[in-house]
């Protein structure tokens, strides 16, 4: 994790990134099975995803693409196929379940901050467990990583202290002090409102601009989706496969006047149907269910 | 808002009052302290009520009037036997509650996160756990050598169940992502106890520990009844309402009585501040 690949970085004008975080999903297919009852959850998923790609996962509610991301992250396990990461084995036929590991880190959909930590001792846990750093110097650099955030006001509040955009920009700072190859969003702005959910769009697109993470960023709000990624992977509705692909050419960094130009407009329309389609398809599968 | 009338008259700008100008603006407490004074008053116009205006009011009407029972109480707080009583209750009461505490915890700990221990363990608890403390009473006798270790050990047992199952429900309720984020973040077995599950059950510790000291109270107090205040051990505050009983002074049980819900609350308090104290994250209402 020491070596972080500049000098890739700087000749490879084509990737994006650091030379570091491509996944490559491959043919992914998870079943569960509680009680002998199989349901598929994803049904043969093939995914290339750069170094330092903002992917965005669409789909409907329900529709497998969290447990693809608990796939990768390694809490789940999958059931055919094999996702690499930087050409490395994460899981496989061989080994169904990724370990889990400070390269890929989750910032999960309810958040997921420590209650009974402040935001500086969630933020300086992963370096202290680990043992990389001293417990001083993980809280000096955790003081300095959310003062860079806009957080150094309230380093010392509790999580249940701050507002949620607070905190979930907190989680991220906390993910990202772990010099992650990969950030796992799980859809983690659902519960904002309009206005609080395009400032955290502003804060992680200056966060993605100064270190170039990859992201794996799941939503079920299209505009959200083009407005951050740099390619739009519509998800069909259980089981979940690739319906559709919409790559977004927009250059960065992007701000919110964004949101109104012809050219985000035109993506829109371009994604709406393939969306349209699979939420009809996932709303009438649900009352067959319950019917 | 009466706050700020009261204080816009010496000073437009309040900077400091002292803890007990405070104290005495608190409306909780005051409302408190009407509440007991009705209550009192109440009390004491429904057990004269036959004296005063002829009539019984029923069932309140056959209590010794507040009055009584505090002419009692003066009488009685001079005795040292009173005082030997509340103390030896206490000791009893935070004896068997500690032991409860010090295994209880370890063992609804190791019921939530190991599952070989849960399986072996669990059902001998479950059968155990619906027998009442009091049926214990008889076994404990026979168990332990002497009258003053059976009824710890009744109050252990009346505390130990309820601050098991609290620990193992607490620990098994902690959010699946806190555990998973600190896994990612390269925590490990002993971490993600020390510093996850353990703050993560700890609300649920002091639920138990409030439930379990109520029950202990209740278990001692039948205890000592039980007993019967033998040579070894003495008084208490259940042997204390029994003998009352015995003697026929009725406002002393009601002083008793009192005197009980007095050390219940002393103690919930102290478990309460406990709580307080060691849980900075969750003083935030």
């Amino acid at each position: 994790m020491a070596a972080k690949a500049k000098t890739t970085a700087g000749k490879k004008t084509q990737s994006r990134g650091t030379g570091r975080g491509a996944i490559s999903i491959r043919n992914v297919t998870k079943i569960y099975d509680p009680e002998g009852v199989n349901v598929m959850a994803v049904d043969n998923c093939s995914m290339e995803i750069e170094s330092g790609e903002v992917c965005m996962i669409v789909g409907p509610s329900g529709c497998g693409k969290t447990t693809l991301l608990n796939v990768i992250a390694g809490f789940h396990s999958l059931t055919f196929g094999e996702i690499y990461l930087d050409d490395e084995l994460l899981c496989g036929p061989d080994k169904p379940l990724a370990d889990q590991g400070a390269d890929r880190m989750v910032v999960f959909q309810n958040g997921a901050l420590f209650p009974w930590k402040s935001l500086l001792d969630n933020v300086a846990y992963g370096p202290i467990v680990q043992g990389v750093m001293s417990k001083s110097d993980a809280r000096d650099k955790a003081r300095d990583n959310l003062a860079e955030a806009g957080l150094g006001e309230v380093a010392d509040k509790f999580p249940g202290e701050v507002s949620s955009g607070m905190a979930r920009r907190a989680e991220i700072v906390r993910a990202l002090i772990n010099d992650p190859k990969v950030l796992l969003l799980d859809e983690p702005y659902r519960a904002m409102d309009a206005l609080t959910k395009s400032i955290m769009h502003e804060s992680l697109l200056e966060v993605y601009d100064r270190t170039k993470v990859t992201i794996f960023f799941i939503t079920h709000d299209l505009e959200e989706a083009i407005f951050l990624g740099d390619r739009v992977v519509v998800m069909t509705t259980r089981p979940a496969r690739t319906k559709k692909v919409v790559d977004v050419k927009i250059p960065r960094p992007r701000d919110y006047k964004l949101l109104s130009s012809e050219q985000f407009r035109v993506l829109v329309e371009e994604a709406k149907d393939a969306v349209h389609e699979e939420a009809i398809k996932a709303f009438e599968a649900g009352e067959r269910e319950l019917a | 808002m009466t706050d700020a009338v009261q204080s816009s008259h010496d000073t437009p700008f309040v900077v400091k009052r002292s803890r007990f100008r405070k104290l005495l603006d608190n409306k909780t407490l005051w409302r408190g302290v009407a509440a007991l004074v009705l209550f009192i008053l109440f009390w004491e116009v429904c057990s004269q009520a036959k004296p005063w205006f002829g009539f019984q009011v029923p069932w309140i009407g056959k209590i010794p009037p507040p009055s009584d029972v505090f002419t009692s109480w003066a009488d009685v707080v001079q005795r040292p036997g009173y005082w030997e009583s509340w103390y030896l209750s206490f000791f009893r009461v935070f004896f068997g509650f500690l032991i409860a505490q010090i295994i209880g915890i370890p063992f609804g700990l190791a019921l939530a996160v190991n599952k070989y221990f849960r399986d072996i363990f669990f059902p001998p608890f479950e059968i155990l756990r619906p027998i009442p403390p009091l049926a214990w009473v008889p076994a404990s006798i026979i168990f332990w050598p002497t009258t003053e270790l059976s009824i710890a050990f009744v109050t252990f047992l009346g505390a130990f169940f309820t601050i098991v199952i609290n620990v193992l429900g607490g620990a098994r309720t902690i959010d699946i992502q806190y555990l998973r984020a600190a896994q990612s973040m390269g925590a490990s077995q002993w971490d993600l106890f020390r510093k996850i599950i353990l703050p993560g059950t700890l609300p649920s510790i002091f639920t138990g520990a409030a439930v379990g000291m109520g029950i202990t109270w209740e278990v001692v107090l039948a205890a000592e009844m039980i007993s019967g205040g033998g040579q070894q051990s003495g008084g208490g505050l259940g042997f204390f309402i029994w003998s009352s009983y015995m003697g026929g002074s009725m406002p002393q049980v009601i002083v008793g009585m009192i005197s009980i819900g007095i050390a219940g609350y002393i103690s919930s308090s102290l478990i309460r501040y406990v709580g307080y104290v060691s849980m900075p994250w969750r003083r935030l209402f």
